[in-house]
């Protein structure tokens, strides 16, 4: 199988070895057709979105008014911060150049003049590296005002990075927007979308790196090429990133519709130990979780995901074996969500927290039965009630987890709610109450 | 204590400004230059970062506290991060943390009182597939035994 984004190729990041093999001739080959023409192309190619929502690329690019008296912009989505997610970073290690070229021609499509890559700010080295690619390019007149000579064309664009700064919620395309315009990372409330409003009330379009990084392969080898690989429904190849208990963790490039056990025990050399696995979240930590007794025959793309009841994101696999505690892998990831809602909807900001008090409650010792349940009615209220997907991907993981695994969840947690003082309206309250101590 | 920014950082401002049509776009980066120079954000550097960006020092202040990488407070010369978050916590990460932590002598968000060292529990880095890892300011350790840290933080330890 031919690798797409991350091709085994030696010193790829180096310029003139990507234009040994055949590096910015993409770019060229786009400028010598019309914008529409490249979005047409993507459409076709059928590529969608890898930053987690699997939109299709080609009529997100659509989407951008054709004609317009405000200067357009892309922005590339490196922010990362998914726990069991780390592609992004691979491709700006091992293939920035194959990311810039993307930019370019995403950019020549929609008729954006200025890109901003925005890097997460602990990535300190990874911006480093893709920032040596970047003036590596510059110089040799890939991008700027110098393109025009090297092309021979009359279009130029700037591609800038604009470093993070440790805000999980500024992967959220509109909050991304809102921290390169120099705000808090508020996600703002849609319509409008961005293609109308976005940068400085601009048409915007925001694409994650991977999905950026396939560009140039669809205008070199051609959307039909492109659409026969993997999933007809969701072609190319997904940077699967696996990790946690797992013989072999990294990053693996992939077609679309492989099986999650061939990822897990084919590639990526099975659970230590050889054993069983509990469960499986396969699309980083915001993703529903799967249980390791159902995993045969599950496929990898958004359809069959769907299907199986979870969904693809960022294509972060983690492994849990048999020995895994569940109720901390909740806590934790809900303690993860907590410490990352902006805190704009009342929902999110209070619900995270009471999530993590109710688990920490159970992993205390101290939950009931009642406790799951109101896990659950937590969590369902905040779906669907904020401005963001924050809010689901906060309670997905406990809606799921609890339902999916409700026997063992059960087995951690007491029948009958024990009261720590006898009167009932107190003891239903989870701050201290000051009369709490006294003995009758 | 009074801050002001360096000449030289006064033209890598000027640098940053030509990326933004917009002054207050570049308050993230500008506030990173700041940090470089005090080591930390403390209200001076919010005030003459507002002043340089010719915005308010509110704008400013709401950007520092909203992300968790502009350091309110002085951290030590050498900052650990230690992930725990869910790839990490499989893997030991919380068997990491707490070595550190003692270690160090620190809790959370603790300066030691030389000011050389720092603790700071942290999200997610994007290290999950070479989990456990530390970082170190800028640097990653990654998969990071308990000998690692210990051989980590002991040459730490003995430079100056």
């Amino acid at each position: 199988m031919e690798k797409i984004v991350l091709p085994d190729i030696e010193n790829l990041h180096k310029l003139e070895v990507y234009k040994k093999n055949g590096g910015y001739s993409s770019i060229k080959k786009a400028l010598s057709q019309s914008a529409d023409d490249i979005i047409e192309q993507v459409k076709k190619s059928g590529l969608r979105g890898r930053g987690g929502a699997a939109f299709l690329a080609g009529l997100k690019w659509s989407f951008m008014p054709k004609t317009t008296d405000k200067p357009k912009y892309l922005c590339v989505n490196g922010d990362e911060s998914e726990p069991g997610s780390f592609k992004d970073r691979q491709v700006l290690e091992f293939n920035p150049h194959q990311l810039i070229e993307g930019t370019l021609i995403t950019c020549y499509a929609i008729g954006a003049k200025v890109a901003y890559v925005y890097i997460r700010g602990e990535y300190h080295k990874w911006i480093k590296l893709f920032q040596t690619a970047l003036d590596e390019a510059y110089a040799s007149g890939f991008i700027g005002e110098k393109m025009k000579d090297t092309f021979k064309t009359d279009f130029s664009c700037e591609v800038y990075i604009h470093k993070g700064a440790g805000a999980y919620i500024c992967g959220e395309e509109s909050s991304l927007m809102n921290s390169i315009e120099g705000h808090r990372g508020y996600p703002r409330v849609k319509p409008p979308f961005p293609a109308q409003n976005g940068l400085w009330g601009c048409p915007t379009t925001i694409n994650n790196v991977e999905t950026i990084a396939n560009v140039p392969k669809i205008i070199e080898k051609g959307w039909e090429w492109y659409s026969k690989i993997g999933e007809p429904k969701h072609p190319g190849t997904i940077l699967f990133g696996v990790s946690g208990h797992i013989n072999k963790p990294g990053v693996y490039e992939l077609p679309t519709g492989t099986l999650l056990t061939d990822i897990i025990y084919k590639y990526a050399g099975g659970v230590p130990g050889d054993k069983k696995i509990l469960c499986v979240i396969p699309g980083g930590s915001s993703m529903p979780p799967l249980r390791g007794d159902k995993l045969e025959g599950i496929k990898m793309d958004t359809e069959s995901l769907k299907e199986a009841g979870s969904a693809i994101g960022t294509g972060g696999v983690i492994v849990m074996d048999e020995d895994t505690d569940l109720v901390k892998v909740l806590a934790r990831i809900s303690k993860f969500y907590y410490h990352e809602s902006c805190g704009q909807c009342t929902p999110c900001r209070e619900g995270t927290s009471w999530l993590v008090r109710i688990l920490n409650r159970i992993l205390d010792g101290n939950g009931s039965s009642h406790d799951l349940d109101m896990l659950i009615d937590v969590a369902t209220n905040i779906e669907g009630n904020t401005i963001c997907a924050l809010g689901e991907a906060a309670a997905w993981p406990v809606r799921f987890m609890i339902t999916r695994f409700r026997d063992y969840f059960e087995q951690r947690v007491s029948k009958e709610i024990t009261l720590p003082v006898k009167n009932k309206v107190h003891s239903m309250r989870n701050t201290a109450f000051p009369l709490a101590d006294i003995k009758d | 204590m009074e801050f002001k920014f360096t000449q030289e950082n006064l033209d890598k401002i000027k640098d940053i400004l030509k990326k933004y049509p917009t002054k207050k776009a570049a308050v993230m980066p500008v506030l990173y230059l700041g940090q470089e120079q005090n080591s930390w954000i403390s209200k001076e550097v919010m005030v003459e970062v507002a002043t340089v960006l010719e915005i308010t020092e509110e704008e400013v202040f709401g950007v520092v506290t909203f992300y968790t990488m502009f350091y309110e407070k002085p951290v030590g010369q050498k900052h650990f991060q230690v992930c725990t978050n869910v790839s990490c916590m499989l893997k030991g990460g919380y068997d990491i943390y707490n070595q550190v932590k003692e270690k160090l002598g620190l809790e959370n968000w603790g300066v030691s009182e030389d000011k050389r060292f720092s603790l700071e529990e942290v999200e997610c880095m994007g290290s999950c597939g070479t989990a456990p890892m530390i970082a170190v300011n800028e640097d990653y350790y990654e998969n990071i035994t308990q000998e690692k840290v210990n051989e980590i933080i002991e040459s730490l330890k003995s430079k100056n």
